[in-house]
């Protein structure tokens, strides 16, 4: 089973992000998804978490994710020396950030640039999504693409799907 | 059919589009408020050609409800928690009235302390309402079992009011796939709603009269045999549901690997899922251990459970409810099961999962663990009791 947990604030769209992920999955034949929120009352600029779980098997442990393959962060303020131990020992963290990060467990991607590019708002989730994509390997582009078209406003869809395709390059490269 | 991506809510609320109910009253409450809002919004976008009926309050919703129902519309509600003990006074006539109304509840802890996420307490506090009760284990289960109270409740041989049950969070707001299937399934499977139990111009009757101590008992007795005739129900709707759309459903309990068990865990609702992993994992080890999951508690599956157990040499019941100064509901009623099939073997109750603490695998290992000691018990998961 591949294990995503999303970390985000209020309004950023990490819920949005798991979601997607889970729905490019599903997509695939024989394919078992489960994508929930940390339960509770949402607000604007908090922190949130979200899990995605991806098996070719149907998934019974409906708790929250403890050791993830990818830990993702869409806003670098939440990323701390702790989030280490929610990996699992191959794992890989995933942080929206300008910094460079020395660690050979972070990818770093500057979401938030071509987000300014690609959609005009600094919300990094699909950007996000471009990036695992690149470094996954479990999820393709065409699958992102296709879950951005059914489940985002369809005014949303081109830049979107634009900005997913600019992170994949750009964390391919 | 068409696979698509949805929460528990949404599956359920899909389930009952397909119903195509005429008549929705709901009141919202977290964590039920997205199917009725999906549904809203299937009435705004002309999917979904139903009364829509924003009520005030819960107890309106269900009187409602049974309104609508007195008159031969197929109707809908849905609750959860406080929204189900507020509208309680109603629950009884319904069910006695024998208003075949569907609710769906988002199972959640009930107050002091205020708590919105889930557990069983407030369905199972209600046991005695005379409603049929089944709980899903995901959100595929939620959506078929929409589509089938319908057909279960309005049976002529039933006619008694469905509440669906669905884990609250870990339920209703978890994504999975889910195949949905079209509307002309949906209508090979499930027959237009006909009643006697009707106002009406044609036929006119009295509805919703009193009965005295002479005629009660009768009256009683006949709202207990319309429970009863749920498992034949269940039984030829199922088999029905199963040629139409080929997914197989097992009645009032669900059995895994309970065959040759020595020790069974009897679990309700979506922690299954999990418990049905420990099973296996287990039996890799040698073990011989077993699930056994109740989809209905009334009516009660006294005899599946009676069977399914018969050989084992201990069981152990995992629930999200508690009845104070007792034990947990479910556990009583699983004794009462075997001391009536005259099973007289060590049994358990654990209490977990109350106010949406979380239930670990390890959890549930530690309990086929203790199992082994052959001893009778009730236990809190997560508390020390020397």
């Amino acid at each position: 089973m591949k294990e995503i947990i999303w970390h985000g604030r209020g309004g950023q769209g990490a819920f949005t992000a798991a979601r997607l992920l889970g729905e490019a999955y599903s997509h695939r034949e024989n394919t078992f998804v489960l994508a929930f929120p940390s339960f509770g009352p949402e607000r604007r600029g908090a922190p949130i978490r979200a899990f995605t779980k991806l098996d070719e098997k149907p998934i019974g442990n409906r708790s929250e994710i403890s050791r993830a393959d990818y830990s993702i962060f869409l806003d670098d303020t939440l990323f701390n020396k702790q989030v280490f131990d929610e990996l699992k020992p191959d794992g890989k963290i995933l942080l929206n950030t300008k910094k460079e990060i020395n660690d050979e467990r972070v990818i770093t991607i500057d979401g938030d640039s071509i987000a300014e590019k690609y959609l005009g708002l600094p919300i990094t989730n699909t950007i996000l999504l471009g990036a695992l994509a690149a470094v996954s390997g479990f999820i393709s582009l065409a699958d992102l693409t296709e879950a951005v078209k059914q489940s985002m406003p369809p005014r949303l869809h081109e830049k979107n799907i634009a900005a997913v395709k600019a992170a994949y390059e750009e964390v391919g490269k | 059919m068409a696979r698509k991506f949805l929460s528990g809510n949404e599956a359920f609320a899909y389930g009952v589009r397909l119903a195509r109910p005429h008549v929705i009253s709901a009141y919202p409450i977290t964590p039920q408020t997205i199917v009725v809002e999906k549904l809203s919004e299937f009435v705004e976008d002309g999917s979904l050609r139903s009364e829509f009926i924003h009520v005030e309050s819960e107890h309106s919703a269900l009187s409602c409800a049974m309104g609508a129902s007195s008159v031969g519309a197929r109707a809908f509600t849905a609750t959860s928690s406080q929204g189900l003990l507020y509208m309680a006074e109603c629950l009884p006539y319904a069910a006695g009235g024998r208003f075949p109304i569907v609710m769906m509840n988002a199972n959640r802890s009930t107050a002091l302390p205020w708590n919105i996420y889930g557990d069983q307490r407030d369905s199972l506090s209600q046991l005695d309402s005379g409603w049929i009760q089944a709980y899903a284990e995901n959100a595929q289960e939620a959506l078929d079992i929409a589509l089938m109270s319908f057909y279960i409740a309005e049976h002529k041989n039933v006619s008694t009011p469905f509440m669906a049950n669905l884990d609250g969070f870990v339920l209703t707001h978890t994504y999975e796939v889910v195949d949905v299937p079209t509307a002309e399934q949906a209508d090979e499977f499930l027959p237009p709603f006909e009643t006697e139990n009707k106002l009406s111009l044609s036929n006119p009757k009295n509805l919703g009269f009193s009965a005295g101590p002479d005629t009660n008992t009768f009256f009683k007795y006949k709202e207990h045999s319309g429970l009863l005739n749920v498992r034949n129900v269940v039984a030829e709707a199922e088999s029905k549901f199963e040629s139409i759309f080929g997914r197989k459903y097992t009645g009032l309990t669900e059995s895994f690997k309970t065959d040759d068990a020595d020790y069974i865990l009897i679990t309700l609702g979506s922690i299954s899922g999990l418990a049905r992993e420990i099973v296996d994992r287990l039996r890799e080890q040698g073990e011989k251990v077993g699930l056994l999951r109740i989809r209905y508690m009334r009516p009660f599956p006294n005899d599946e459970i009676a069977a399914a157990v018969k050989n084992a040499k201990a069981v152990a019941v995992l629930e999200k409810d508690i009845s104070f100064g007792n034990e947990g509901t479910v556990y009583t009623n699983v004794n009462s099961a075997l001391q009536k099939a005259g099973i007289s073997i060590p049994t358990s109750d654990y209490i977990g999962g109350l106010g949406g603490k979380n239930i670990s695998a390890e959890e549930i290992e530690g309990i086929f663990e203790e199992l082994k000691q052959k001893k009778s018990a009730v236990k809190f998961l997560g508390i020390e009791v020397r």
